[in-house]
């Protein structure tokens, strides 16, 4: 599998992301903002985590407009898999690739601690490494991840199995506890938690391998 | 010319930061505030000399860029 991992000015997680991809046995290469096209032979492209261009005008606003922002929707347009990851999620729903918005946390306050999940679809690349209902935990850091949807468009996302993951005891205000949502095709994925941080007992925790080695298990086979 | 863009949060999307303003606002005495909304204004100064297609301009710009119209929606004033 070969990932493709997005850095922008002000990206803070895209290291990390780039190890856990590496940790699943991805080879992985580093894509600037800059860059108009993603890697030719690309399974997976990742948008990381951070202040992308400092959250000026939207968190995510700037970097889904800038040269390789295109070239991330038109990967995604032709089938390609992408994950984005807390800021990176921000980005994909400015990019119009996911829907909805993240605005900014109810309780007004960034935070920062583990988090409890519930997977709640396996029915995609990306979960189907967990047991259908596992409980996970990975790292929340995050002001802006409250996440909104109109009435309509939470019908259509539940209807169609593509919350990904929620949030056991809501931290930030997000409708019908939602933490991370798949695109129509289930190839993208896009959520405010962090599986990069848990990938090795080092960092407290492994509950997020199982994403990275399905994603890779599943792509290598393809 | 002058453009200036005010973004908003469409109606029925609840505003947090309007509703924290509003409390401070109790907090210092003001008790008859019943609701805020907090938004932003953007100015821009443009080169184009003709309001009508400067105000076709800037409200393309909003759609692409300045105001997230899933959540926001927006108006513009062209001086």
């Amino acid at each position: 599998m070969k990932a493709a991992v997005i850095t922008f000015p002000g990206s803070n997680c895209d290291r990390d992301l780039a190890d856990a991809f590496a940790k699943a046995g991805a080879e992985v290469v580093r894509v600037w903002h800059k860059d108009t096209e993603i890697p030719a032979g690309t399974d997976v492209v990742g948008v990381p985590g951070g202040f992308s261009f400092g959250d000026y005008l939207r968190c995510g606003a700037i970097a889904s407009r800038s040269p390789i922002g295109q070239a991330v929707v038109d990967f995604a347009a032709k089938g390609g898999h992408v994950i984005g990851i807390c800021n990176g999620f921000q980005v994909l729903t400015e990019m119009g690739l996911l829907p909805g918005a993240l605005m900014r946390n109810a309780s007004l306050k960034f935070v920062c601690r583990p988090q409890k999940l519930a997977v709640a679809t396996t029915n995609s690349i990306f979960t189907e490494g967990y047991a259908a209902g596992a409980e996970v935990t990975y790292p929340i850091a995050h002001h802006d991840g409250n996440y909104v949807i109109d009435a309509e468009g939470l019908k259509r996302l539940e209807g169609e199995d593509r919350v990904a993951f929620r949030y056991i005891d809501n931290p930030n205000g997000s409708t019908a506890d939602i933490a991370g949502v798949l695109s129509e095709n289930r190839r993208v994925l896009g959520l405010m938690p962090h599986p990069e941080r848990v990938v090795e007992e080092t960092q407290g925790g492994t509950d997020g391998a199982a994403l990275f080695r399905a994603l890779s298990g599943m792509l290598a086979q393809a | 010319m002058k453009a200036r863009v005010h973004v908003m949060l469409k109606d029925g999307v609840l505003d947090p930061q309007g509703e924290a303003v509003r409390h401070a606002l109790g907090h210092l005495g003001f008790s008859g505030v019943e609701g805020v909304r907090q938004g932003k204004v953007i100015e821009l100064d443009l080169a184009a000399t003709d309001a009508a297609a400067a105000e076709v301009e800037v409200k393309a710009m909003c759609e692409k860029l300045l105001a997230n119209t899933v959540i926001e929606k927006y108006t513009v004033e062209i001086a």
